[in-house]
C-alpha cells in the first residue's frame, strides 16, 4: 500500500511515493545526502581552520618578535632592562627609562581618570538610567571613545602644551610643555570612555531588590551606593579600569606627540621623558643596523609582555574579587 | 486494521547515562492523531525527537531499538533524508525572522536547494496554507515578514511550511503550549481537520487537549509506555492504576 | 529631624552634586577638542584642499587627496583579509560554545585586541617589509587587519550567541543539512550585527596611526599601487602636526577634520544599521 500523495504534491507535479522515499535515500542526485554530507565537513573544516588561525596568529606574533629580538639580547643581555642610558650612536642601549615612562604615565593616568570614570559609570547606571541627560551623556562618551588618538595628541600639542607651559612658568618649574604629566592628562581623557561604559553597564545591572531592601532600611542614596552598589559591581567595575589601564600603556600616537622625547629618567611629574610606545614610534622607521632594530624590537616584546603581564594580574584580582557571583 | 505509518518496536534512548526512555513499543496509524500524554520528565519529548533524530544534535545521546517509517528503518538512512519526510512543529512558533511568509512556507524547498518553477511554488504555498487555515489571513501580504504575525498565526504558518514538505507524518512537540486560549482551539479545530490529509503524532501535557482531538492516546511515566489505546477506552476505562490516577490529577 | 540624619543627607546631596559635576567635566575637553577641529579645520577645507596633492615643504597650498585615497586603499586591504577568518571564527566560537579549543581562541582573540598597535606595526614590518624589501599599501592593510579581527571575531560571536536555538531546530527539522543551516538561516538573521561589528572595525582602524608608521610609511605621491608606500589621513596629520611650519598645521587641522567627520559618520552609521535592520525573532 502506498502512501496516499498529499493533493499538493501531485498538484505541483512532484511525486511523491513511497518509491521516491527509497530513491531518495540511494538515488544519484543533485541535493543527494553524499553531497550533503561533503558540503558540512568542507564547513566545519573552513569554521575549524579559521578558529585556529587566530592561534596559530598570536603564536607567530610571539615567535617573530622572540626571533627577531635575538640579536639584542645575545649582544646586551639583561642589562637591557636596567640601564638607563639609550644612546644608539654610541651603541648603548638601555630600555629602562622607557619602562619607566609607560608605567608612570599609565597609573597617572589612571589615577586621574577613576574619579570621572565612576562619577559617570554612577550617573548613567544608577541616577540617570534614562532620560534626555543620559542620551546626551552616553552620546558624548560615544563620541570621545571614537576620536582618534592623533587627533587628540595634536589638540594637546597645541592646547594643552601651552596651557601646561602657562602653569609650569607660574610654578617656577622649567616650562617644557611637554612631559609626564601632559601626557598623562590627555591619556586621561582617552581612557575614561572605556572605563566609563563598562562600569556603567555593570552598575546598571545591580538587582533592583537589593538596592531596595536598603533604601527600606533608611539609607540614603549615597549609602546604598557605597554599601550595596559598589560591592556587587566591585569585579565589573575592577574590569573596566583594567581595560582602561591596558589601552593606556599601549597607546602610541597621543602620547609620542606631547610626551617630550627625552631619552633619561624623568625627576619630576614635569620632565619630559620617553615610554616603549613612543621611541618605537619615533625611531623604528629611520633604525638602520640589525642591533638598532633588533633592540626595537625588543623594546616592543618588552611592552606586549608588560601588557600581558597587567592583564593576567588583574584577570586573577577580578576573578578574586567577583567569586560571590 | 488500519495500516500503521509508523512502528517502534523496543526503542531506549538515554542522555549521558540516564535511561529517559525504556523499551517503548507502540504503533502509530495512518490518516489519525495519535497524543502522546505523560508528566514532566516522562520521555515523551525525548520520544518524540527521536522519530526524526533531533536528539542527534545534543552531544551524549544514544538509541537503542527500531523505529520504522513504512517499513524503512529511520536510522539506518542519512538524517537530513529522515527529516525531510517527516514533518516537525514546536512549541514555540519559530517562523524564519528574515523571510517572507511566502519564503516561510517554502523553505524546506529553497533551503535544500531544490529548484521548482515559480507557478509550482505558488501552488504548494497556497495549498499548504490552506490546509493550515491561514491562507485567508495573509493571501493579502504573502510577500510580508512573518514575524508581526500573532503567536497563533505564527504557529500556522509553521505548520503551513512543515506541511509544504510533504511528509508522511506530522510531529507536533505540545504546540499549544505557547499560545492563548484562542489560538490553542484554532490549532485543535486544525490537527482534527489536517488528520484527513496527514497522520499526526501530538506530545501535550495537557489531557483535556488529547481527550479533545486524538483518536489515539500513549500515556507515558517516567520512560516507560503504560498505556496504549483509543483515546475512548483509555479515558474511560483504563487499564493501568497509574494512568487512572494521571486522568484524576493525582499527579502530574 | 535629627543632626545624624541630616548629615547623611547633606553627604548624600553633596556626592550626587560631585557625581554630576565629575560627569560633566568630561564635557570640557570633548567640546574643546571639536571645537578646535572644527574652527580650525573648516576654514582649511575648500575644492582645492580635498582634491590635490601635497606640496613640497614650505610651499603653500596642497591638499589631501592622496591621504584619503590611501585611508580607502588600506580599509579595503584591511577588511578583505579580516573579514572571512574573521567571521568565520566568529561562527566557529558561537557553533561550538564550550570546549579546550574554544576557550583557547576565546583567550587568544582577547590576547590579539589588547596588544599595543605600535607592536603590530612591528610585526607588520617583520613579515611583509622585510619580505618585500619595500614599505607598502599591502603591510600596513595586513597591520590594519590584525587589528581589525578581534573585533570582528568578538561581534560576530556575540550576534551568533543571540539567535535562538528554535530557529536552528525548525531549519535542520526540514531536513536541511548544517552547513545551509548556518550560511541560509542563522547568518543571515545575525547579518544586521555582523555587518555592525565590521562597520564598528573599520571606523577603528580608519584612525590608526602607529601601525602605518613603519608599514604603509607615507607618501606625497599619488599612489593606487597596493605594493608601493601610500598616505593616509591619520599618518598625514601626525607629520604635518609635529612638523615646524604653520601652514602644515593649518592643513593637519583641515585633514583632522576630514577624519573625525569620517570616523564618526561611519560610528553613527553602524548605529543607524543596528537599529533599522533589526531582526525581531
Amino acid at each position: 500500500m502506498s502512501v496516499v500523495s498529499v493533493e499538493v504534491a501531485s498538484a505541483a507535479g512532484v511525486s511523491e511515493t513511497r518509491e521516491d522515499f527509497r530513491d531518495a535515500c540511494t538515488a544519484k542526485r543533485p541535493g543527494r545526502p553524499g553531497s550533503s554530507m561533503t558540503s558540512d565537513s568542507l564547513f566545519k573544516t573552513v569554521l575549524y581552520a579559521s578558529a585556529v588561525f587566530m592561534l596559530l596568529l598570536l603564536g607567530g606574533i610571539f615567535v617573530t618578535l622572540a626571533i627577531d629580538s635575538v640579536p639584542a639580547f645575545k649582544e646586551i643581555g639583561f642589562s637591557f632592562f636596567t640601564d638607563t642610558a639609550w644612546d644608539p650612536v654610541f651603541k648603548k642601549y638601555g630600555a629602562l627609562v622607557f619602562l619607566v615612562g609607560t608605567l608612570l604615565t599609565s597609573f597617572v593616568a589612571l589615577a586621574v581618570s577613576v574619579p570621572f570614570s565612576l562619577a559617570i559609570a554612577l550617573f548613567l547606571g544608577e541616577y540617570f538610567k534614562e532620560g534626555a541627560f543620559s542620551v546626551f551623556l552616553k552620546s558624548a562618551v560615544e563620541l570621545l571613545a571614537g576620536i582618534p588618538s592623533v587627533i587628540y595628541g595634536f589638540w594637546a600639542l597645541f592646547v594643552l602644551v601651552p596651557l601646561m607651559q602657562n602653569i609650569e612658568m607660574k610654578l617656577g618649574v622649567v616650562p617644557y610643555g611637554v612631559g609626564i604629566l601632559t601626557a598623562s592628562l590627555i591619556l586621561a581623557v582617552m581612557i575614561i570612555p572605556y572605563s566609563a561604559s563598562i562600569s556603567s553597564d555593570v552598575i546598571s545591572l545591580v538587582p533592583s531588590d537589593l538596592k531596595e531592601a536598603a533604601l527600606s532600611l533608611g539609607s540614603t542614596r549615597f549609602e546604598m551606593i557605597k554599601k550595596v552598589v559598589f560591592p556587587y559591581a566591585r569585579s565589573g567595575i575592577a574590569a573596566g579600569t583594567l581595560l582602561a589601564l591596558g589601552r593606556a600603556i599601549g597607546e602610541t600616537m597621543a602620547v609620542t606627540m606631547v610626551i617630550g622625547n627625552a631619552n633619561r629618567l624623568p625627576t619630576s611629574i614635569f620632565s619630559p621623558s620617553n615610554t616603549m610606545a613612543s621611541i618605537i614610534a619615533n625611531e623604528f622607521a629611520e633604525a638602520t643596523e640589525t642591533e638598532y632594530i633588533a633592540c626595537l624590537i625588543q623594546v616592543g616584546l618588552l611592552l606586549m609582555v608588560v601588557t600581558l603581564i597587567i592583564n593576567v594580574i588583574g584577570r586573577c584580582i577580578i576573578n578574586r574579587m567577583g567569586v560571590e557571583h | 486494521m488500519e495500516s500503521s505509518v509508523l512502528t517502534i518496536e523496543d526503542f531506549c534512548a538515554h542522555f549521558s547515562g540516564n535511561q529517559v526512555v525504556n523499551d517503548v513499543s507502540m504503533n502509530v496509524e495512518d490518516k489519525k492523531v495519535t497524543a502522546l500524554m505523560g508528566p514532566s520528565g516522562c520521555g515523551k519529548t525525548t520520544l518524540l525527537r527521536c522519530i526524526n533524530r533531533m536528539h542527534e544534535l545534543i552531544p551524549g545521546t544514544g538509541v537503542s531499538g527500531t523505529m520504522k517509517l513504512h517499513d524503512d528503518d529511520l536510522y539506518s538512512l542519512n538524517p537530513i533524508v529522515v527529516r525531510k519526510k517527516i514533518g516537525m512543529v514546536f512549541q514555540r512558533p519559530n517562523p524564519f525572522p528574515t523571510m517572507s511568509i511566502y519564503d516561510n512556507v517554502i523553505a524546506g524547498y529553497t533551503l535544500n536547494g531544490i529548484r521548482i518553477k515559480r507557478s509550482e511554488k505558488d501552488r504548494i504555498v497556497e495549498d499548504a496554507l490552506k490546509k493550515a487555515a491561514l491562507w485567508n489571513e495573509v493571501k493579502e501580504r504573502l510577500h510580508r515578514k512573518g514575524s508581526f504575525l500573532s503567536g497563533g498565526q505564527q504557529q500556522r504558518l509553521c505548520i503551513a511550511r512543515a506541511l509544504a514538505m510533504n511528509p508522511d507524518i506530522m510531529l507536533m512537540d505540545e504546540p499549544t503550549s505557547a499560545l492563548d486560549p484562542k489560538a490553542t482551539a484554532h490549532i485543535e479545530e486544525l490537527i482534527t481537520a489536517l488528520k484527513k490529509n496527514v497522520t499526526i503524532l501530538l506530545v501535550t501535557h495537557n489531557i483535556a487537549q488529547a481527550g479533545r482531538v486524538s483518536d489515539f492516546t500513549a500515556f507515558m511515566y517516567l520512560g516507560d509506555l503504560v498505556e496504549f489505546g483509543t483515546t475512548e477506552k483509555l479515558f474511560t476505562v483504563p487499564e493501568d492504576k497509574r494512568t487512572e490516577e494521571y486522568l484524576s490529577g493525582k499527579f502530574g | 529631624m535629627d543632626a545624624g540624619i541630616r548629615f547623611r543627607i547633606i553627604k548624600d546631596r553633596i556626592f550626587l552634586g560631585a557625581v554630576i559635576l565629575f560627569s560633566f567635566m568630561l564635557l570640557l575637553p570633548l567640546l574643546l577638542i571639536l571645537y578646535y577641529i572644527v574652527v580650525n579645520g573648516i576654514g582649511v577645507i575648500n575644492w582645492e584642499f580635498l582634491t590635490s596633492l601635497p606640496r613640497p615643504m614650505g610651499e603653500m597650498g596642497g591638499g589631501i587627496i592622496n591621504s584619503m585615497v590611501g585611508t580607502l586603499m588600506l580599509v579595503i586591504v584591511a577588511s578583505l583579509f579580516a573579514i572571512p577568518p574573521g567571521v568565520f571564527a566568529g561562527i566557529y566560537l558561537a557553533e561550538n560554545k564550550t570546549g579546550k579549543l574554544v576557550n583557547t581562541v576565546r583567550m587568544c582573540v582577547e590576547i590579539l585586541q589588547g596588544i599595543p598597535s605600535i607592536v603590530i606595526g612591528i610585526i607588520a614590518y617583520a613579515w611583509i617589509v622585510v619580505t618585500m624589501g619595500t614599505f607598502s599599501a599591502l603591510s600596513g592593510g595586513v597591520a590594519l587587519a590584525i587589528m581589525m579581527l578581534p573585533v570582528i571575531v568578538r561581534s560576530t560571536e556575540e550576534t551568533m550567541k543571540l539567535i535562538p536555538d528554535t530557529l536552528r531546530e525548525a531549519s535542520l527539522a526540514l531536513g536541511v543539512p548544517y552547513s545551509r543551516t548556518v550560511l541560509k538561516v542563522i547568518v543571515p538573521a545575525g547579518v544586521t550585527g555582523i555587518l555592525t561589528g565590521v562597520l564598528l572595525g573599520i571606523a577603528r582602524i580608519a584612525g590608526e596611526t602607529a601601525p602605518l608608521l613603519f608599514t604603509a610609511f607615507g607618501s606625497p605621491f599619488m599612489n593606487t599601487n597596493i605594493f608601493k608606500p601610500v598616505d593616509s589621513l591619520p599618518l598625514l596629520i601626525f607629520n604635518y602636526a609635529t612638523s615646524p611650519y604653520p601652514h602644515w598645521h593649518n592643513l593637519a587641522w583641515g585633514a583632522s577634520f576630514v577624519l573625525v567627520v569620517f570616523v564618526l559618520g561611519i560610528n553613527f552609521f553602524a548605529k543607524m544599521v543596528a537599529r533599522r535592520w533589526k531582526v525581531q525573532f
